[in-house]
């Protein structure tokens, strides 16, 4: 590590605990944002969180290797963590600090892109068989069904076996397309009580139709658990991109994700086991955090507790 | 007189209960006219179906359980509301007809503010733009008499008291200058001096712009200061109807009776209240007969039997027996 990356990762940790404070501050006029700040958890998740985003969006400042760049394959395979590699190497020479910031950019955009897919989808659908009822809603919920009955890890080995080797944007789609159905049944139900509360009656009564009713006066009131099921599921997309990453039907080698880097390191977990260690507890970390923000939320967000 | 603004004839508005067993016959057969300038109130207990019948209008009952049985007519300026393809009737909502509801503090979206709220009909209906939306809904907060309206009209639902939110789900549905304004209660919820502020405004706003209300209560006081002819409703139909001096100079039909006994007066000397016995029956077993019958004091076996139409001459109308049989009727035992 050069002096001036280690200047980086010091002010990408600096930076975080700013954006920590910052957010602090600016929701602190907000009941709802005291709220969520009061959770002892919330501002450990925002700052991990923070951190590892700078990380991703800084990669090439925080480090001082390429990611692909095999450094010394004679002398410099499955190093342990060292003053030039703060991480240690892997067994093919790379250095693993370079991989686990350049992965933090695939896996956090794979996870957060993953998530918008599923979570509007699910609420596209959720909102609808919510608003509409009756044979709309029985068709979609017994869709829903299904794909909750169906193995995902399946599915997206069918997806493999058609496209062969995935594309980034096509694996964001088809772990959007597999992850939808929980959000749906979740904005469904919430969609089946704001429905009936009197400003929805009053916005049809204007001359409102469904499409303006559902967006402007259903959904935005049923955005609290939507958010929620949001924070949780980025979580899940990730280990589900490590996880297929891990059995080599992810992120491509030998581009960096967290999921490939645990796989590479798999086999020797024996001799270099800070090859999987640090991905693995990049992932755990992150899944932490936004379990943690999730928690936060969801407390900060509940209706019940605004009269407070 | 000109012709009617709004006919309703025949409307049934039917639910089918939970088990799907019966049906709530919560409106049965209700018909009554709105001319355009005047007031009709519409007064009843709770329970009677004038909620359903002003929801029944505008189409808003919730399909299902509910359902407008075929044969009911709703017409408006000549067109019938109940044949109207859903785009069509989306443009006459909130432009032509416009409702005020009950609940002030729940019917306002918690999430977007009064202003935008208000101006939502005007986007609608007019297309009007953002900025000029917001223009007229500051506009219409003058109107109502909101005091520093240019600030107000930023706030939340939640930061306004319930006089206030009224006022504002008046704007809400003045914003189009609607030919009908169906008012469902728009001053139960509110206590006795706003009460008054929001039917004074209610009044004005009606001779500013013209248009005929629909005022839904089952307050007779506020029926004698605000109603040019009063519709009265007990167990989904139109019990009597008549101008609102002639009814109550002398209601026809007992239950208008009750309802006037059961009001206290400050110039009478202090006596118990009068009570109308029982309760409204359930809208899934109407009573045989005349629907009033076993809450009757005059009844005799004919009422139990069989069911009155709407009898009287002209403009005053009743649905009981009494008005061809005067004699049946008892003396009231506690005659002062």
């Amino acid at each position: 590590m050069t002096l001036h990356a280690w200047f980086a990762l010091l002010t990408a940790l600096v930076l975080s605990g700013w954006a920590v404070g910052a957010l602090r501050r600016r929701t602190g006029r907000h009941e709802a944002g005291r709220r969520f700040f009061r959770h002892p958890t919330a501002g450990w998740g925002i700052g991990v969180l923070a951190f590892f985003v700078i990380v991703a969006v800084a990669a090439p400042l925080v480090t001082s290797f390429d990611p692909r760049d095999q450094i010394d394959i004679v002398h410099l395979k499955s190093q342990p963590p060292s003053w030039s590699n703060i991480l240690g190497t892997d067994v093919y020479s790379r250095d693993l600090w370079s991989r686990v910031a350049f992965g933090a950019r695939i896996s956090l955009i794979v996870g957060a892109l993953g998530m918008l897919v599923a979570v509007t989808l699910g609420t596209l659908v959720g909102a609808v068989a919510g608003y509409y009822r009756r044979w709309v809603d029985a068709v979609l919920m017994r869709g829903v069904d299904v794909g909750l009955a169906l193995p995902r890890i399946f599915v997206l080995l069918m997806a493999v076996a058609l496209f062969g080797r995935l594309p980034l944007a096509i694996l964001v789609l088809v772990i959007g397309f597999t992850s939808w159905f929980g959000t749906s049944r979740l904005v469904r139900a919430e969609v089946l009580s704001v429905r009936e509360r009197d400003f929805v009656a009053a916005a049809r009564a204007v001359g409102a139709g469904p499409a303006r009713v559902i967006f402007r006066h259903v959904l935005p009131n049923a955005a609290a658990p939507i958010i929620v099921s949001a924070a949780l599921g980025i979580g899940n997309v990730l280990l589900l991109e490590a996880a297929l990453s891990f059995l080599g039907i992810g992120v491509a080698p030998p581009a960096p994700s967290w999921g490939n880097m645990i796989a590479d390191g798999a086999p020797y977990l024996a001799s270099a086991p800070w090859t999987t260690l640090f991905p693995g507890l990049a992932i755990a970390l992150v899944v932490m955090a936004l379990n943690a923000v999730a928690d936060a939320l969801r407390d900060a967000l509940d209706p019940r507790q605004e009269a407070m | 007189m000109t012709e009617p603004l709004l006919r309703v004839r025949d409307l049934k508005t039917y639910f089918v209960t939970e088990q799907g067993r019966g049906t709530a016959r919560a409106v049965d057969g209700v018909s009554f006219d709105l001319y355009p300038g005047e007031t009709l109130g519409i007064v009843g207990e709770s329970g009677c179906g004038k909620t359903v019948t002003s929801l029944s209008i505008l189409r808003l009952i919730p399909e299902p359980p509910g359902h407008i049985r075929p044969g009911s007519l709703i017409e408006f300026e000549g067109r019938n509301l109940l044949a109207l393809a859903p785009p069509d009737l989306r443009a006459i909502r909130g432009n032509q007809i416009a409702m005020v509801f009950q609940e002030p503090m729940t019917s306002l979206n918690p999430v977007f503010t009064v202003g935008d709220q208000i101006a939502e009909a005007a986007i609608i209906h007019q297309r009007l733009s953002r900025k000029a939306a917001r223009a007229r809904a500051i506009e219409m907060l003058t109107l109502v008499g909101l005091p520093d309206p240019a600030e107000r009209v930023d706030h939340y639902p939640h930061q306004l008291s319930g006089g206030m939110r009224q006022r504002v789900m008046i704007a809400m549905a003045l914003v189009c200058h609607p030919k009908v304004l169906i008012a469902d209660e728009p001053t139960t919820a509110l206590d006795v001096t706003i009460q008054a502020q929001i039917l004074e405004l209610l009044e004005r706003l009606q001779a500013e712009l013209g248009m005929a209300v629909l005022l839904i209560t089952h307050d007779l006081g506020v029926v004698a200061g605000q109603a040019d002819r009063v519709v009265v409703m007990y167990a989904g139909q139109v019990v009597e109807t008549a101008p609102t001096t002639a009814l109550f100079d002398g209601p026809l039909h007992p239950y208008t009776e009750g309802l006037m006994a059961a009001v206290p007066r400050i110039d009478a000397p202090k006596s118990r209240l009068q009570a109308i016995p029982g309760q409204v029956p359930a809208a899934t077993a109407w009573p045989s007969g005349c629907r009033f019958h076993p809450r009757c004091p005059h009844a005799w076996t004919k009422c139990t039997i069989e069911e009155p139409p709407l009898l009287g001459d002209g403009d005053h109308t009743a649905r009981c027996w009494l008005v061809q049989e005067p004699g049946r009727r008892k003396r009231q035992p506690e005659t002062e």
